[in-house]
């Protein structure tokens, strides 16, 4: 930008900041909301079936396992690193909890075994990428043959069932009356994500790494460690969500979650994370959730076929993704 | 192939929106393993022409995009929230479905599997294809039945260790006594491979050359078998039998090598499923269990065993005469 053009004579120049309600209403997040509520109403003119509480509480378990998975996985891809192996994880997690649950585990022992497995290969991945310097996305994809790979290797074509009925209680469980477990599990998660992020030290520095790793590191933020930390997060998040997936299945089978990463992937930019590291938040991220979780089963409820689902879901991405650039090309 | 599957869909997708808003039928959804599949295809169009003999019924005919057990879960939620009467699933995993299904039975929905079952707690009643009694009777019939005046045959297995080959092999060999003249000579192992197919069977024929059929129950084992048969040039002389895919095998048939071989019919398939859930639907105050005898229309009536289950009736019988309705679609 020259100095004429920013003292020339056509350029009006604001004499005010905008207030924290204007740039609301500007944000991403407004406008994420927006096509929430819009989802919403013709929903629930196109079936008569959406408005009721029941049917709206089995439609959050098209979303809350993924989304507690998007939230860690936003800051990985807020801070430029990205984790393509988390269905993988849910798959050996699921996997080693069948292992002691057939070895006469209770439930607080399997729920253990699920978060540590997916904490240690959190870890195995931040490791490969922090230490080796592996680029996140090659390791990732490495891993996510590995770790599914394993599963696959202790139970070929069967099956770990049989799990106590108490563990049901993360899967099918319900808090209080239609507000599920996982919902609750959602919700806590959502909180302490966004405190995280937005109202910490560490969450500044997951920023600043995403826009500017050299600078980060010249400021003294342990660039590394930070990583590895996002890395193990999104591990320990792939072992909650296969907690609450094999409690909701009651079963494992190495194929569980197939295809979810990129599912995850989508919700994360969806909810306005930049691909490229530097920005995003999880207000969005939250809101995205709420719009997957609403246009496939309003789709459902129509019985539109699933592939006719990818696609909207497909253009909904691009669609918001591209309206604000839009917007601004046609500003110019 | 892609595009025209895309394209079914989306006519599928308007379809369903021109009469979605249907009276008082009764609404029974036929979920399968994915859609886009041929067999799959084929049965929803047996489920149509049972809900036309019927009536008053209206068929769903829906599933996730890839086999997946989450991706059934989301239809069947998605069911359980539209109050269908009925919900006949081919299901991608017999034990991550339970306790979906039992929610849906819990808000008194009807839930019956067929094809690929679902565990016990899941589903008040499973229909299965056909019986491994009717399917060992079934490939020694087809080899039979070309033979009048008796001969030999050898069989074609998958491994040793398969174990539906083996109990319908065992089947076979108990109702031996009904073929008089007709000598089963070897049995061989192609391990459900290609190449080893190919050379068991050719290894057979050097074996026995008086050999009149090969007896593959396996879908790999017989078009290799039909392979061996025709580089061989003994097209005439051995036939080759046994169960097998209409689209792999039109070749065979064409070439002669295989007169006639049995799978199921996928379009009988769904209209017994829909007869099934309608009666079950219909019916709903009825104790079921063992022995509970339902009609399924044109295909008669079955009869549920221990586990509820219940099997359709003989594997379809493919040959010249009906092979091309048949061969694109599964």
């Amino acid at each position: 930008m020259s100095m004429t053009e920013s003292t020339g004579t056509g350029r009006r120049i604001p004499d005010q900041l905008a207030t924290p309600a204007q740039k609301a209403l500007k944000s991403w997040e407004s406008l994420l909301l927006l096509v929430a509520i819009g989802i919403f109403v013709l929903n629930s003119f196109a079936s008569p079936y959406f408005l009721d509480a029941w049917n709206l509480s089995d439609a959050t378990f098209n979303f809350t396992e993924k989304a507690m998975i998007a939230f860690a996985m936003a800051l990985l891809i807020i801070a430029g690193e990205i984790d393509l192996s988390v269905a993988s994880i849910i798959a050996l997690a699921s996997t080693a909890m069948g292992v002691v649950m057939q070895a006469g585990a209770g439930t607080p022992v399997i729920v253990l075994v699920g978060l540590l497995t997916g904490l240690a290969c959190g870890g195995f991945n931040g490791f490969l990428v922090t230490r080796l310097g592996l680029p996140s996305i090659v390791a990732t994809i490495g891993t996510m043959s590995l770790f599914r790979g394993i599963s696959y290797i202790v139970l070929g074509d069967g099956a770990f069932r049989g799990y106590p009925d108490s563990f049901a209680f993360f899967g099918q469980g319900y808090a209080f009356w239609v507000i599920s477990v996982e919902l609750v599990i959602f919700a806590l998660l959502a909180v302490i994500y966004a405190i995280v992020l937005h109202r910490t030290n560490f969450g500044r520095a997951v920023y600043a790494v995403g826009n500017n790793a050299t600078g980060a590191l010249f400021s003294g933020i342990r660039v590394g460690r930070v990583k590895f930390i996002l890395f193990l997060l999104t591990g320990l998040m792939s072992g909650l969500a296969a907690v609450c997936l094999t409690s909701r299945l009651g079963s494992t089978r190495p194929s569980i979650a197939s295809g979810m990463e990129l599912e995850v992937v989508t919700m994360v930019v969806l909810g306005g994370v930049n691909i490229l590291g530097g920005s995003g938040s999880i207000p969005g991220v939250v809101i995205a959730a709420f719009v997957m979780g609403l246009v496939t089963f309003g789709l459902g409820l129509l019985n539109v076929p699933g592939i006719v689902m990818s696609i909207f879901i497909g253009m909904l991405l691009i669609g918001v993704v591209a309206l604000p650039r839009l917007w601004k090309l046609m500003r110019r | 192939m892609k595009l025209s599957r895309l394209m079914t869909s989306v006519a599928i997708a308007t379809g369903l929106f021109a009469n979605a808003a249907a009276a008082d039928d009764m609404r029974i959804a036929l979920v399968v393993k994915a859609l886009g599949i041929g067999f799959f295809e084929a049965a929803a169009k047996g489920a149509e022409e049972a809900a036309e003999e019927l009536g008053d019924v209206e068929i769903i005919y829906t599933g996730p995009t890839d086999t997946t057990a989450e991706g059934q879960i989301e239809v069947i939620n998605s069911l359980i929230a539209q109050r269908v009467d009925a919900i006949a699933i081919s299901a991608n995993d017999t034990d991550a479905l339970v306790p979906t299904l039992k929610k849906a039975m819990q808000r008194g929905i009807t839930v019956i599997s067929w094809d690929s079952g679902v565990a016990e707690d899941g589903r008040m009643a499973h229909l299965n294809p056909s019986s491994n009694e009717l399917i060992g009777n079934m490939i020694i019939k087809l080899a039979a039945d070309e033979l009048p005046d008796g001969g030999e045959v050898a069989v074609l297995s998958a491994t040793t260790t398969s174990t539906n080959q083996n109990i319908w092999i065992e089947e076979m060999t108990k109702v031996l006594p009904d073929y008089p003249g007709i000598e089963v000579v070897g049995t061989v192992y192609g391990d459900d491979l290609a190449d080893k197919s190919y050379r068991e069977a050719t290894g057979l024929m050097q074996s026995y050359p008086e050999l009149d059929a090969i007896i593959a129950p396996t879908s790999v084992g017989i078009v290799a078998a039909a392979q061996a048969v025709v580089d061989a040039g003994k097209v005439g002389e051995v036939n080759v039998t046994g169960l097998g895919l209409p689209s792999e095998m039109a070749g065979a048939i064409e070439s002669g090598a295989s007169k006639s071989f049995a799978i199921w019919n996928p379009i009988d398939l769904g209209y017994s499923a829909t007869m099934m859930a309608h009666f079950l639907a219909a019916n709903a105050d009825a104790e079921v269990g063992e022995g509970t005898v339902i009609p399924i229309g044109r295909m008669g009536e079955v009869t549920l065993d221990e586990t509820g289950a219940a099997a359709m009736a003989d594997p379809f019988v493919y040959d010249e005469s009906n092979i091309d309705d048949f061969k694109d679609i599964f």
